[in-house]
């Protein structure tokens, strides 16, 4: 990769990290802790979920290994800033 | 003088009712009483950590720090009497604490398998922790199994021992898998992806008698008589409510303990929640038992806040929801979707909901889309219930409409239509739903 070609990349995560985070969706959510232990520069994911917040961590990569890795598909990037309406039901 | 809680049960549900008293009352005692020595755990998780996508470590969302913060004492033990009377309980240790208010969440059992042998060394089962744990210790490339039983557990533990190269028999009673929750469709999907797994299917056979060696399991017999050569029988035919300590105490009990809407027992200081918790749903009329992590977080949650603040937050048990992993398939199961019974288990399984066998006269219709099988059970002008298989995001607007029970008559009829591009309707007309919600 040449340095334009670093300085792309560079930029494009850049960007994606301020235009987006990972959001949970925290009813689908069973705590096994795949999301914390696959997170590279050690995020507790899991913490954030059981919260109901995004993962707004600054350490975040937005490298979506939390994303791929849950095994119930419940952590998704959505704009920075947004949050999809949860659930209300079920006394949440 | 603080009120004192005494939370019966270390699992979800005593760990969000604590949050939510601890929430209301800052200066509140919150004693829980557990009866398995790890504490508090991800049990769901334990099939990721037998298909060794996680370490045993990771099972476990909060550090001492935590309950510390929390302000919640955790004493070891098995709560053996409880004496409503005065107000309190004895553990099996001879020792006992007092209570103001009781939550008892002490959680479900799995069934035993009823046919000679079935004492053996090598029955193993997928209820805890230290099961998880044995299942890892025996299994082994060379090693064969034979599984028994239904529901997610069962393909939990086939898909952990083929994650560990052991030769997984999986007997069915009948012809196809979780025949009273999922469509023949959906069935044959997971079937197809037990066999790519190498899974040898045995359709239509029960298990006779386990056999054995010197106390160790050797292998089993079925009813027509034939022979399979294992080391171990798994067996995932249902678990039951722990229900002992509510019925001895006088509680009213059916399967599980009696509670109403803000799930206080039939004495108004004791609350249950979680796998006990036997609720009425007004919707359906009908008293309905949940073994789902989400429901036990739930009831978990109201019951500490009513325990904290007198019963006024009800319970709203929606469309029960559970998202799994069945033969590599992701899979969300929402509201009502089948009936009747499984033969393959006795009751309920874990990561299961009554109320998804109570669909009744509901319209089916399914479909592919993609990467994924959608499936809606539709009633009147509502979507009362929906699976999807494969890609998850339908499932994300289902949900909505589902627990919303959204009026979808505009666009029922559409999607009653042979060949009816059910995906792409629903997402069309949740957007716009949602737009105005």
């Amino acid at each position: 990769m040449g340095a334009f070609d670093w300085f792309r990349s560079d930029r494009a995560k850049s960007e994606a990290l301020a235009s987006a985070w990972v959001v949970p969706e925290p009813t689908r959510c069973v705590q096994c802790g795949i999301c914390s232990f696959y997170c590279p520069v050690g995020i507790d994911v899991r913490r954030h979920v059981w919260r109901g917040e995004p993962v707004k961590d600054s350490r975040c990569l937005t490298c979506g290994e939390c994303v791929k890795r849950c095994p119930r598909g419940l952590l998704r990037f959505e704009k920075a800033g947004t949050m999809r309406r949860l659930s209300t039901r079920r006394g949440r | 003088m603080p009120l004192r809680h005494l939370l019966v049960g270390s699992g979800p549900a005593s760990i969000a009712a604590a949050e939510a008293i601890r929430s209301r009352d800052l200066t509140a005692e919150i004693t829980c009483i557990g009866a398995e020595p790890e504490g508090y755990y991800s049990r769901p998780g334990l099939a990721y950590y037998l298909a060794k996508e996680v370490p045993e470590g990771s099972l476990f969302p909060f550090t001492d720090h935590d309950t510390d913060a929390l302000g919640i004492t955790f004493v070891p033990g098995t709560v053996v009497s409880l004496d409503r009377a005065a107000r309190t309980v004895t553990l099996e240790s001879g020792r006992t604490l007092p209570y103001d208010r009781l939550l008892l969440a002490t959680g479900s059992i799995a069934n035993p398998v009823h046919v000679p042998g079935g004492d053996l060394d090598g029955v193993v089962k997928l209820d805890d922790l230290r099961d998880a744990r044995d299942l890892a210790r025996r299994a082994g490339r060379g090693k064969a199994a034979v599984v028994v039983g239904g529901g997610i557990t069962a393909l939990e533990i086939v898909e952990g021992l083929c994650s560990r190269h052991v030769d997984v028999h999986y007997l069915m009673r009948k012809r196809r898998y979780w025949g009273n929750v999922l469509s023949e469709t959906e069935s044959l999907l997971v079937e197809d992806g037990l066999r790519q797994r190498g899974v040898e299917i045995h359709y239509d056979t029960r298990l006779a008698e386990i056999l054995g060696d010197r106390g160790k399991v050797t292998g089993v017999r079925t009813e027509s008589g034939d022979t399979i050569h294992c080391d171990m029988v798994a067996v995932a035919i249902g678990v039951h409510p722990r229900v002992e300590l509510a019925n001895d105490a006088g509680l009213e009990c059916a399967r599980g303990v009696l509670v109403d809407e803000f799930l206080a027992t039939s004495d108004p200081d004791i609350y249950a929640a979680g796998d006990i918790a036997e609720v009425f749903d007004p919707g359906t009329q009908r008293r309905s038992l949940e073994v789902l992590w989400s429901s036990a977080v739930a009831k978990g949650r109201i019951a500490g806040l009513n325990m904290a603040s007198g019963p006024i937050h009800a319970y709203d048990g929606g469309a029960p929801l559970n998202v799994t992993r069945l033969a590599g398939f992701k899979l969300t199961i929402m509201g009502t979707v089948g009936g009747g019974e499984d033969s393959d288990l006795e009751g309920i399984v874990r990561g299961d909901s009554e109320a998804w066998r109570q669909a009744g006269e509901a319209t089916m219709v399914e479909s592919q889309a993609g990467d994924a099988h959608v499936r809606l059970a539709l009633g009147t002008d509502t979507i009362v219930g929906g699976v999807v298989m494969g890609d998850q995001a339908l499932s994300f607007p289902l949900q909505d409409l589902i627990g919303a029970r959204a009026d979808v008559g505009a666009v029922i009829e559409r999607l009653k239509e042979p060949g009816a591009p059910i995906a792409r309707i629903v997402d069309d007309f949740w957007t716009e739903w949602s737009a105005r919600a």
